[in-house]
């Protein structure tokens, strides 16, 4: 019998059924060993051979070592990540990220939506930073019908403001629960009370603080209303203090300082080979975002420094973050110096339902929002990818079009879903309390790792 | 193969002027003016490594299509349209430019080698790669469903694959397949 259960474990394993919890070492093969010390991208051959043959440094008995379970409702996993870590004492060894608990199936669910409706799903990927969805969809969607260079110039530049005043909310929030997570409680009050404010705003112009499915294929639901001016003024006016009294409260401190410095180290060698975009990337000291390298809407027009951080560690990924809403403010106010006016969408009768008023004059207006509203507009046939920067990384969108009105296939390529692949790498021989602290500095969202 | 041009540049020339253009000897298309090179399943990890060599050193994206309803794409001449297809976004941070490489994966034999040994960031794309379309990486350390269950019933993203419906009362469709009141007795 012993013979067939083998058989059927190695059946198992080629159809890839087996379990994704990480295992005893006792159990595992050398191969499996060898991914999750990480042999591809920190050793040598010749180390990587001495550890397949059981003879390494680091080996550990079984005895020596516990797996123990984070999650995922722990508070400091940021919603649903579970990750299962060896530990011996308070050192951890290994781990791994297991995901998948809040897998709602949202690209099947884009499958299912027209190009008008795929916004809602997209904006629910990345919750903190829902703009930024709705924005690489609608970019992906025009560059399929063609009209991408056909958008309105206020449109673009009313993207530009809510896709940096979203980085800014993203940002501050980060700067909440990495504040939270590492025991600097009021700094939790103090993040979300400052992002509040911009959701504020966000409310008064799209009329939700969160899943706006506000930037549309073709350009934005409405125009900025009254006085929108003067609100992002305040905003502005109101942070630069309010940054600075996080320096107080946390930059300078030394404990701070001594939680985060040298804690999750990662080189931009193995950053780059794991795919990682964003302030994970931009901490290993490699400058490197796609407003700046690959501009998208008119940020080749606008002036704002790239943040660089040289350790890799997750110091220089909090203080990126916190600049970076310094350069997204700097971003924000050469905005609205430059804001044109003009029409927020593009006037292609196929792709922009008509005013509500025409419809009641023209029979023409009224077959066109019915057919928008019914089936929807056709998008001719074939795939692109846009990538555009989200303030956790490259968001992609792929969409494969089969001609229809809705995609046949949307993928999003999701930077926290990368990203978080650099946990095992970063955790390695740290501390269970810096594992806190390096969850932290990845800053996943769940929603869209798992989508 | 030292000689070959650049993707933007070869993208750029009318394929009806001149003889098809190719990166590494495998066709390379426009899709929107963003370059794409399709390659054979045999040879897809010997030119992913000659791009690496190019500059793409970042494989930002891995991702499966099924194509079962909308069989009819275009591809360039000598590839079969299959059912599966494993497309790689790759980027060049240095040049700052994009490639996608698409491969056909046959419906009857859903492998496809990993690319874990050169990219070892394409380990979670290609367990969701699977975990959704079936497609089975030969040699990835790790083969098991990522964001489904590890005892799910087959892979969400196929076309083929059932979505659960919820019935719509009240429609006329509704009246003929009325459940019975044994049936509807479970939801009280």
């Amino acid at each position: 019998m012993a013979v067939i259960d083998e058989t059927q474990a190695g059946l198992l394993h080629q159809t890839g059924e087996g379990a994704q919890e990480l295992r005893p070492r006792s159990e595992l093969t050398a191969k499996e060993l060898l991914r999750e010390v990480g042999a591809v991208l920190r050793m040598s051959e010749a180390e990587a051979a001495k550890y397949a043959a059981g003879t390494g440094d680091n080996e550990y008995h079984d005895d020596q070592t516990m797996i123990i379970n984070m999650g995922p409702q722990h508070p400091s996993t940021h919603g649903v990540l579970r990750l299962m870590l060896e530990l011996q004492g308070e050192t951890v060894l290994r781990c791994k990220p297991i995901i998948g608990y809040l897998h709602t199936g949202m690209e099947k669910t884009g499958e299912t939506l027209t190009y008008m409706q795929g916004g809602t799903n997209v904006t629910r990927m990345d919750y903190v930073s829902p703009l930024n969805n709705e924005l690489v969809f609608s970019l992906a969607v025009e560059k399929l019908l063609g009209i991408d260079g056909d958008i309105p110039e206020r449109a673009v530049w009313m993207r530009m403001l809510l896709s940096e005043l979203n980085r800014m909310s993203s940002h501050l929030l980060f700067m909440a629960t990495n504040g939270m997570d590492l025991g600097a409680v009021s700094m939790m009050l103090y993040g979300w009370r400052e992002r509040e404010e911009v959701l504020r705003f966000f409310q008064k112009v799209t009329g939700l603080r969160m899943n706006h499915n506000f930037i549309r294929p073709g350009g934005l639901a409405a125009d900025l209303p009254a006085g929108w001016r003067d609100d992002v003024l305040a905003i502005l006016d109101m942070l630069p203090p309010r940054l600075a009294e996080y320096d107080v409260l946390m930059t300078g401190q030394p404990i701070w300082r001594d939680r985060l410095q040298g804690v999750g180290v990662i080189t931009a060698q193995e950053a780059m080979a794991l795919g990682t975009t964003g302030p994970i990337l931009r901490s290993t000291g490699l400058a490197w975002d796609l407003r700046r390298d690959m501009p998208y809407l008119r940020y080749d027009e606008v002036e704002f420094d790239v943040i660089v951080g040289t350790y890799g560690d997750c110091f220089d990924r909090f203080a990126i973050r916190l600049n970076e809403i310094r350069e997204s403010m700097k971003i924000v106010r050469q905005i609205l110096d430059r804001m044109p006016s003009g029409d927020y969408r593009i006037q292609n009768k196929k792709v922009t339902p008509p005013p509500r008023a025409r419809i009641d004059e023209s029979m023409e207006a009224l077959i066109h929002h019915f057919k928008i509203f019914t089936e929807g507009f056709k998008v001719p046939e074939g795939e692109v990818y846009v990538a555009i920067e989200s303030p956790r990384g490259e968001i992609g969108c792929y969409i494969a079009s089969d001609g229809s009105s809705k995609p046949y296939r949307m993928h999003v390529r999701a930077p926290s879903f990368v990203n978080i692949q650099t946990l095992p790498h970063m955790m390695r021989n740290c501390l269970v309390a810096d594992a806190v602290a390096i969850i932290s500095s990845v800053d996943p969202v769940l929603g869209e790792v798992d989508r | 193969m030292s000689n070959t041009p650049a993707p933007e540049a070869a993208a750029d020339t009318s394929p009806s002027a001149e003889p098809a253009p190719t990166l590494h000897g495998h066709p390379l298309t426009d899709s929107f003016g963003q370059p794409v090179v399709h390659v054979a399943r045999t040879s897809y990890i010997a030119l992913i490594k000659q791009l690496a060599n190019d500059g793409y050193v970042m494989a930002i994206d891995l991702c499966g299509v099924d194509y079962l309803t909308h069989p009819g794409r275009t591809l360039p001449e000598g590839f079969v349209p299959e059912r599966f297809e494993v497309v790689v976004n790759l980027l060049d941070i240095e040049h700052r430019r994009r490639l996608r490489v698409r491969v056909q994966i046959p419906a009857d034999d859903a492998t496809c080698p990993t690319l874990f040994d050169l990219h070892p960031g394409t380990e979670a794309m290609e367990r969701e790669a699977y975990d959704m379309f079936g497609i089975s990486f030969t040699n990835h350390p790790d083969p098991t469903r990522i964001l489904m269950p590890e005892d799910w019933d087959g892979h969400p993203l196929r076309k083929d694959y059932e979505v659960g419906v919820i019935p719509v009362q009240f429609s006329a469709d509704y009246v003929q397949n009325a459940p019975r009141a044994e049936e509807t007795s479970a939801w009280q």
